[in-house]
Parts: C-alpha cells; sequence; structure tokens
C-alpha cells in the first residue's frame, strides 16, 4: 500500500494537525459551494463521534470562509482542517470532491473512494470501523440517495493548477528563479538583464513555462543539445523558456527543440555561423503536415512578418543561441554587418504549390514526416524574372542571379538556397523541369573562364592561381569554365511565396562543406 | 511580485584575474595561424622581428586547420606543453 505523503493543517481551534498522525485515519476533502460535500459532512461527523481516540477523521477544506461555513452550518466537533492553500489537495492528487481517503496506522492508503456511492461509503466507514476496533456509527443510510456527483476540485481551476505545480518540489521546474521587483517594470527588466534580441520578450513565468512544456512529451530535465559557444547544456525546461520569450505556443516546441538538436551538430557548426564575421544566421524550412497544423504560413509573404508561428520558432532558435549558448552580439557573436535574418528565419515549404518532391522527402524522409532542415544563410534576395516563359530561359535567371552569391568571382561555393515561386513553379511544371536539370542549367549559366574569375589588380577577389602551381594557369587553362557551385547538389530548392507574382529569391550561405556548415535535417518528434 | 525562470545557463558570473606579467620574454614563443588569407604572412613577418629583437627566444610556428571552428583539443595542449607565450593571429 502506498504511503501518504506527510502534512502539517492547522485545525478550526488554530491546533496544528499532523499526518500521519499515528492512528487509523479518514481524511475527507470538501469545500462548502458543493452540494454533496454538504450532504455528506454530517456523515462523517458521525463517524468522528464513533471513532473518536482510536482513529482520526478529519475534514479537509479548500477554502478558508466556506470551511468556517461547514463548522457552523454542521455544528462541527470533527476537526476541520484548512487546506486554502491547496499543497495538501495538490499532492493528494485530489481531482473530484469530495474525495474519502482511508489510511492505517502507518499512514499508508487503505482505500480512496471520488464522489459519492452509498454503498462505498457504507464499505468504507466499516472498514474505518474494523481498522479502530470499534463499532462504527449509526446511520440512517436509507435517507441518502445512492448515489451523487462530486464537485471539480479547486487545484484544476485555471491559473491554480499551474501555480501549484510550479510551486511543488516534485514539478518539471528545477531553473534558477529571478524575481522582478515590483516597482519594476517586467519588460525592461527583461531589456535591461541582456536577455533580448532588441525586440520585448513575454517574461516567462513559471506558469507560461509550464504551458509551454505541456507542448512536448519529453522530461523537462532532459538535456536537447550542448549549445555553443558556452558549450551549455540545453534542458527541454530552458528551451521552453526561451520559447515562452519569443512567443511561442506551446505546439511549436517539438520544432523549436528539433531545429535546436539540428543546428548543434558537427555538420551544421552553430558556433561557427554565430562567430563569424560574415552574416550567416540558421534559417529553419519546415516540411511535412505539422505545417497545416501549426496554421504556419508557406503562401503570402512566406519570408516575410505575419505569421505566429514562422516568426516565433525562428526567434526562440536565436533566444536560446543567446541565452543559453552565450552567442551575442559583440561577443561571440561578430558578424560585420548580418541582416534582419538574425532576428529570425523560418519558414514552411509550400509542398503542394511544388511541382518536386519536397525537400524533406528529397533528404532522405516520408512524405508523412515532419521534418526541420537548418542552413546557415544570409537573408533572401529576390530575382525577378516576368518575362521567360520556358524552363530553359527561367532558370538561366536563376543561374545569373546566384552567381553574385557571396561574390561573383569567388568559386567554387558551398551551399544555398533558392526559394521558387509558384508562378515560376508552374512555369517549370508545364515545361517538364525537373530540379536536377534547374540545377544543371544554374551550373551551366553561372560558369565562367578562368581568365575571368582570377584574382587580379582590377579586382582583387577571385579564384587564387597558386591553384594551378607556382606559374599559376598556363593559357588552355585560363579558358576552362569554372562552375560557381562546388556541386550541383549544394543548391537547394523550395517552392514558398504567395500565387501571384514571378519573383522568387535566393539566399547565399556560408562557408560550406565539413570546415564550415552543411545543412542538417531532423524528423519533429510530436 | 513577477517571477520569471532564469532562461539563461545560469553561469556564475566569474571575472578571471589575468595571468601575472612575466618580467621578461623568455623559453619558448608560439605564433599560432589560424588559416584566415594572409595570416602566414604577417606571422612570418613577425617572426623576423623577434627573432632579430630577442635572439635568446625559441618561436615555433603552429597552425589551426580552419579558421572556422575552434583548435582541436590536441593542437592546444600542444601548444601549452611547448610554449610559454602565444601570439595569435585572429584575422585577415
Amino acid at each position: 500500500m502506498t504511503a501518504l505523503p506527510s502534512f502539517v493543517l492547522a485545525d478550526q481551534a488554530g491546533g496544528a494537525r499532523r499526518f500521519p498522525p499515528g492512528a487509523p485515519a479518514v481524511l475527507c476533502f470538501v469545500k462548502e459551494d458543493c452540494p454533496t460535500s454538504n450532504m455528506v459532512v454530517p456523515l462523517l461527523e458521525a463517524l468522528y463521534r464513533a471513532l473518536d481516540g482510536a482513529a482520526r477523521v478529519w475534514l479537509v477544506g479548500q477554502e478558508a470562509v466556506g470551511n468556517a461555513l461547514l463548522v457552523d452550518r454542521y455544528r462541527l466537533t470533527a476537526p476541520m482542517l484548512d487546506d486554502s492553500a491547496l499543497r495538501v489537495s495538490y499532492v493528494y492528487a485530489v481531482e473530484i470532491i469530495p474525495t474519502l481517503v482511508l489510511a492505517d496506522g502507518e499512514g499508508r492508503e487503505q482505500g480512496r473512494l471520488v464522489g459519492y456511492r452509498k454503498d462505498e461509503w457504507q464499505a468504507l466507514f466499516a472498514a474505518a470501523a474494523r481498522l479502530a476496533g470499534r463499532d462504527g456509527p449509526a446511520i440512517d443510510w436509507d435517507a441518502y440517495p445512492d448515489w451523487r456527483p462530486g464537485c471539480g476540485s479547486r487545484t484544476l481551476e485555471p491559473g491554480i493548477a499551474e501555480r501549484l505545480q510550479a510551486e511543488s518540489a516534485n514539478g518539471p521546474l528545477r531553473a534558477r528563479r529571478i524575481d522582478i521587483a515590483p516597482g519594476d517594470d517586467e519588460f525592461e527588466f527583461m531589456f535591461d538583464q541582456g536577455l533580448t534580441d532588441g525586440l520585448p520578450v513575454v517574461p516567462p513565468t513559471p506558469e507560461r513555462v509550464l504551458r509551454m512544456l505541456t507542448g512536448t512529451r519529453r522530461d523537462s530535465q532532459q538535456v536537447v543539445a550542448v549549445v555553443p559557444p558556452n558549450m551549455a547544456p540545453a534542458t527541454v525546461e530552458k528551451v521552453a523558456a526561451n520559447a515562452v520569450m519569443a512567443g511561442c505556443k506551446p505546439a511549436y516546441l517539438p520544432v523549436v527543440i528539433a531545429a535546436l538538436e539540428a543546428v548543434c551538430t558537427d555538420e551544421f557548426n552553430i558556433h561557427g555561423v554565430m562567430a563569424t564575421t560574415w552574416g550567416a544566421s540558421p534559417c529553419i524550412v519546415v516540411n511535412g503536415p505539422i505545417r497545416a497544423r501549426l496554421g504556419m504560413n508557406p503562401g503570402v509573404q512566406a519570408l516575410g512578418s505575419g505569421n505566429r508561428a514562422n516568426a516565433t520558432i525562428g526567434r526562440a532558435l536565436k533566444l536560446i543561441l543567446r541565452n543559453i549558448g552565450g552567442a551575442k552580439p559583440g561577443g561571440v557573436e561578430r558578424s560585420t554587418l548580418a541582416s534582419p535574418a538574425k532576428y529570425t528565419m523560418c519558414f514552411p515549404e509550400a509542398q503542394e504549390a511544388s511541382p518536386w518532391e519536397p525537400l524533406h522527402v528529397e533528404r532522405g524522409f516520408e512524405h508523412t514526416d515532419s521534418v526541420v532542415t537548418v542552413f546557415a544563410l544570409e537573408g533572401p534576395r529576390g530575382i525577378a524574372d516576368q518575362i521567360s516563359r520556358t524552363g530553359h530561359a527561367l532558370a538561366a535567371s536563376f543561374g545569373l542571379a546566384l552567381e553574385s552569391v557571396w561574390h561573383p568571382k569567388v568559386r567554387p561555393y558551398g551551399d544555398v538556397l533558392l526559394v521558387v515561386c509558384p508562378e515560376h513553379a508552374e512555369t517549370l511544371r508545364q515545361d517538364g523541369w525537373s530540379k536536377a536539370r534547374v540545377r544543371e542549367r544554374i551550373q551551366a549559366v553561372a560558369a565562367r573562364p578562368l581568365c575571368d574569375v582570377l584574382r587580379s589588380d582590377e579586382c582583387g577577389e577571385g579564384v587564387p592561381a597558386g591553384r594551378w602551381g607556382p606559374g599559376g594557369p598556363n593559357a588552355e587553362q585560363l579558358k576552362t569554365l569554372v562552375p560557381k557551385f562546388a556541386a550541383a547538389g549544394n543548391i537547394h530548392i523550395v517552392v514558398a511565396g504567395g500565387q501571384a507574382g514571378k519573383f522568387s529569391a535566393i539566399f547565399g550561405g556560408w562557408v560550406g562543406g565539413p570546415a564550415g556548415s552543411m545543412p542538417v535535417s531532423r524528423r519533429i518528434d510530436e | 511580485m513577477t517571477q520569471i525562470i532564469d532562461p539563461t545557463d545560469e553561469r556564475a558570473p566569474i571575472r578571471r584575474a589575468l595571468a601575472p606579467r612575466p618580467a621578461a620574454l623568455a623559453g619558448t614563443l608560439a605564433l599560432l595561424d589560424i588559416s584566415k588569407p594572409r595570416g602566414d604572412v604577417f606571422l612570418a613577418r613577425l617572426s623576423e622581428r623577434l627573432r632579430e629583437r630577442l635572439p635568446g627566444v625559441a618561436i615555433k610556428s603552429y597552425r589551426k586547420p580552419t579558421y572556422t571552428k575552434p583548435a582541436p583539443d590536441a593542437l592546444r595542449q600542444q601548444i601549452a606543453a611547448e610554449a610559454g607565450f602565444v601570439i595569435e593571429a585572429l584575422a585577415d
């Protein structure tokens, strides 16, 4: 039998009652505004009088004024314990009033009844009398109904449940608490503490963090990732606190967790992405069914403002990197210019508008999986092509625009993201162009003869001549075409945007390959 | 009073004391090239000048495999074991 939690509560005379009391005990949780509680209080008084001395019969009331009313109304001599703080009701997991608990002399639970059923109550009263070694009370049970429903416990009322959970020693919150003085504006306080990205954040009160934690099945103390540069463990609780600050709903939390796991890999190398003087930042692309469930926006202004999920998931990741990882601008985050994408960059692919397999399927996941893919990218830049009506011509526009990424003469270059708008996607669909063909065309259009892209006094950046040995390239080599991208696979393609407008977009990257940052995908664990 | 959950890694603010400045440069000096373009040019010139001014000091050169990632543990340990001073060329 389970040992019941110990407690100390004051009775109506102000005396301290300690549980376990060293004798069998009957505890009944009641509240004055519950009709069934009012019905059973005289029964409990009768039980108290019959067993007093050999067993304890205590009422545990959930509301101070109501407790006093019950004592007066029924001229109670049985102890009425004040649990208006609800801590005992909470640790006893009381959900329905009345709840009747029978304990033996060692404080172990011998029986528990919820609500009122006459036969059950009769049996429990008889069991209590046996434990006490006394005769039970003489009660005219026929005067009582067979059954009455209970009422909801006050512990379950909105706001109270979260407070009790937050106060509980066994609750899921373990992080340090910070008190904001009553005279301080809590939003100004968050700025003053250096916890924000420059925009206001939602204060992560224990109640809000608890609500956020309902978005995941993971234990609050599980470490999601070790976050550079501080190499600090990010628990689910800490991730949830930052998600609250960013403005996330609890349902978004699994996406934030998956994105954090993805960036904190050696392949993605978030340390380098944050520290570089270049302006890259994590960009999250979401695929799969979760896009619709979260109400993400893959359509009009997909890469911009206006959608809560798009905006706050990306922002939560950045706040985690700042607050847990310690990457702060001017500290370890040292981009010369950066871009607005440093605040947030997250969007879902418009899979339904795409003529191709969506990104996550291309990267080895099932259609039915929900997946995040993270890229180290700059902010997006538009490519206008309102004239081309063939795949051949349109893909050339993509190639010409992509050639400028990082610097037109620098090659081979690593990963970029091309976001094809629905009208452009439709042109490519009608013309039967696969993604592979688009990539080939980009590589062909963006290729330049070596002589045009060598470092020179005319334009310092470019391909170093030393790659061809001490004498540099010969005349034949100078004519060879140098592709822009190390491999066609470095050109990642997704579809997004509104139905109207022949405007696609490109995102430049950072240093690609194993020494820099490579895209990483993670299944979202819902 | 509002209470919030600390969203940071809860590092106590630690103010680390600087190592005492040695009275003289002696023993071995490490020059660390982080692989940024032309860092090697800068360090080579620095090495020349230091050899002229400090003939009694041994100078050893080291190189990180890439500037984009922290130095590998083995390299940090090697430098700590072999040199008493480090000059690192940080940026191009």
